[in-house]
């Protein structure tokens, strides 16, 4: 049988504010345990919560990027639950009146066709603390630092239908929280957390299907490996004749799989109940309209720019955007190098190359946007040639020099003097009577051959153009 | 609506609240006498009525993105029974 997968994903961002949601305490990451938990962290008797004026911003500023209603009236709630990272008893959340309703994001199939994802909502929360198992005689340690964090939950709309698609709508939120600049959104330090409801379906049929939760995805990749894995398993699942089960499975990253958590961990029965401690928030037409003209210029609006402004193609537009740093680092380079077109090429290729091998972030690149443009603008004006400009490359990433003193210590400085370049092509049509003859003949793409050879003796530092144009002068 | 043991027992489990046989009874009725007022104010017409989330007819007030705490681990660790390492000792919680 043919099956669809649908999935909707929850994803929680931190959002990145010097002190918590309702407490005055530091959010610093890698403090001492409990250096940042205050009494109302802590949920001493009688403590009150105070919400902090900028998660409402970020909040606010997430939904106006994603084209959403914005809450006028938004209502904190408590979930209860038990446990001794959440001293409290309950986490204080958003329920029928979240800060951020329905919005839209657009991702980019693989096949270069876009493809809307509905927002249901996002809402406002804190997060726990944290539990540690080892090496306590028995007993859990508990951190209570990260306890009181503000966290926006963005869920989506089942609207995914593979693992891929998961994937570049999680790109595609990641790239925005970055532009906005409210959350650090690094998975692997949990700034940025995914669960993944996954459910399948015979296809063309309407209904869905039983759906599992998983949980503890801390990457892009492991974000595809656990939907396909799951796929998969509930696949198995219906065609042995069974039924899948609704439940919290969580994905182990280290045997590629979902398993069950047990059932005493997952008792769904939170009695959300309004939170009497806290008053509605309200959120009027200025206060939006003012956060509006804020938002900087997102991707999509970006790459549109980038297109018409720089002639870039849809594709070299696309990879540029996706990181707002890496965005405006090409745009440096543009404008020193003076060729927006080869700043597109150099900092996708050669500069993309670089950081993949290196695993650096763009901040981290010993190459500067000013150094980068500056060997463009050296090609440009034919001081060297591409080929030249790769070693240059080279050498930038040991050598902090500038890019001039660079190409004159190491003495590669093209060859334009015409004295010393017809020297060049009487030696290479000494050395090659037959492809000169074969020249004379009509064979015109012998003319690339002896380019090529007088480059050769040059060690790469003559102007093809003009070594080129001395040979067809000498032989015609 | 009336309630039975059962679900008594598991509400009670989840408040972590412990109750002796006696009591199960006892606050099985009151919880009922509790739902039967619920019930009475269902019956209202609240069509045009916006839901109530607090009774004061006041907004949140916002304080600024500031730290304004310090660290008082050990004044606030003398109050736990256990800790350890700076950390709060609890019954082991994963199985």
């Amino acid at each position: 049988m043919e099956w669809e997968t649908v999935i909707g994903l929850e994803v929680h961002v931190q959002l990145s504010t010097k002190s918590k949601l309702f407490s005055g305490s530091s959010t610093k990451f890698g403090a001492e345990p409990n250096t940042q938990a205050n009494i109302y962290d802590l949920a001493l008797p009688g403590t009150l919560p105070v919400l902090n004026k900028e998660v409402v911003k970020k909040a606010v500023m997430f939904g106006l990027a994603i084209g959403a209603e914005i809450g006028k009236r938004s209502i904190f709630d408590r979930k209860n639950y038990f446990y001794p990272d959440l001293p409290k008893g309950y986490q204080t959340s958003q329920l029928d009146f979240p800060t951020v309703g329905k919005g839209t994001l657009t991702i980019m199939l693989e096949d270069g066709s876009e493809k809307v994802v509905g927002v249901t909502r996002a809402h406002i929360e804190e997060d726990a603390g944290k539990s540690l198992h080892e090496d306590f005689h028995g007993m859990s340690g508990i951190d209570l630092n990260r306890a009181g964090t503000p966290l926006l939950e963005i869920v989506s709309e089942p609207d995914l239908r593979n693992a891929k698609e998961a994937v570049a709508y999680l790109k595609k939120l990641h790239s925005i929280i970055r532009y906005l600049d409210i959350s650090d959104a690094i998975m692997a330090q949990g700034s940025m957390r995914c669960d993944a409801n996954v459910s399948i379906r015979p296809k063309g049929e309407s209904k869905f299907g039983t759906r599992t939760e998983i949980k503890n995805i801390n990457s892009f990749r492991f974000v595809e490996k656990a939907i396909n894995y799951e796929v998969q398993r509930q696949q198995d699942v219906i065609e042995d004749g069974g039924s899948v089960v609704q439940e919290t499975r969580l994905y182990d990253a280290d045997r590629d799989e979902t398993r069950s958590m047990r059932s005493k961990e997952v008792e769904n029965d939170y009695r959300y109940f309004p939170e009497p401690d806290l008053l509605p928030i309200e959120i009027d037409d200025s206060y939006i309209e003012a956060l509006r003209e804020q938002l900087p210029e997102l991707p999509e609006a970006k790459k549109e720019r980038f297109m018409s402004q720089y002639g870039l193609s849809d594709y070299d537009a696309g990879v540029l955007v996706v990181e707002r740093e890496m965005a405006d680092y090409f745009e440096a380079v543009a404008k020193t190098g003076g060729d927006a077109k080869m700043a597109a090429n150099w900092v996708s290729v050669e500069l993309q190359g670089l950081l993949n091998k290196e695993d650096w972030e763009i901040g981290e690149c010993p190459i500067q946007a000013d150094r980068l443009g500056t060997l463009i603008a050296r090609i440009k004006d034919n001081t060297i040639s591409g080929k030249i400009a790769k070693t240059v490359f080279e050498t930038m990433v040991e050598d902090p020099a500038g890019v001039d003193e660079i190409i004159e210590s190491k003495g590669l400085k093209q060859v334009t003097d015409t004295g010393a370049i017809e020297a060049l092509v009487d030696e290479v049509i000494a050395n090659n009577p037959d492809q000169v003859q074969q020249l004379r003949d009509g064979k015109e793409q012998v003319i690339g051959y002896l380019v090529g050879q007088a480059m050769k003796l040059s060690q790469g530092k003559a102007n093809p153009g003009q070594v080129n144009q001395l040979l067809r002068d000498k032989i015609k | 609506m009336a309630l039975d043991k059962s679900e008594v027992e598991k509400i009670a489990h989840l408040a972590r609240l412990q109750l002796s046989e006696d009591d199960v009874g006892e606050v099985t009725k009151r919880i009922t006498d509790i739902l039967a007022l619920i019930d009475q104010m269902q019956s209202v017409d609240t069509e045009n009525v916006d839901p109530l989330a607090h009774p004061l007819d006041v907004v949140q007030r916002l304080r600024e993105d500031e730290v304004t705490e310090h660290n008082q681990r050990d004044e606030l660790q003398k109050l736990a029974p256990l800790s350890e390492d700076g950390l709060f000792l609890v019954p082991k919680v994963i199985e």
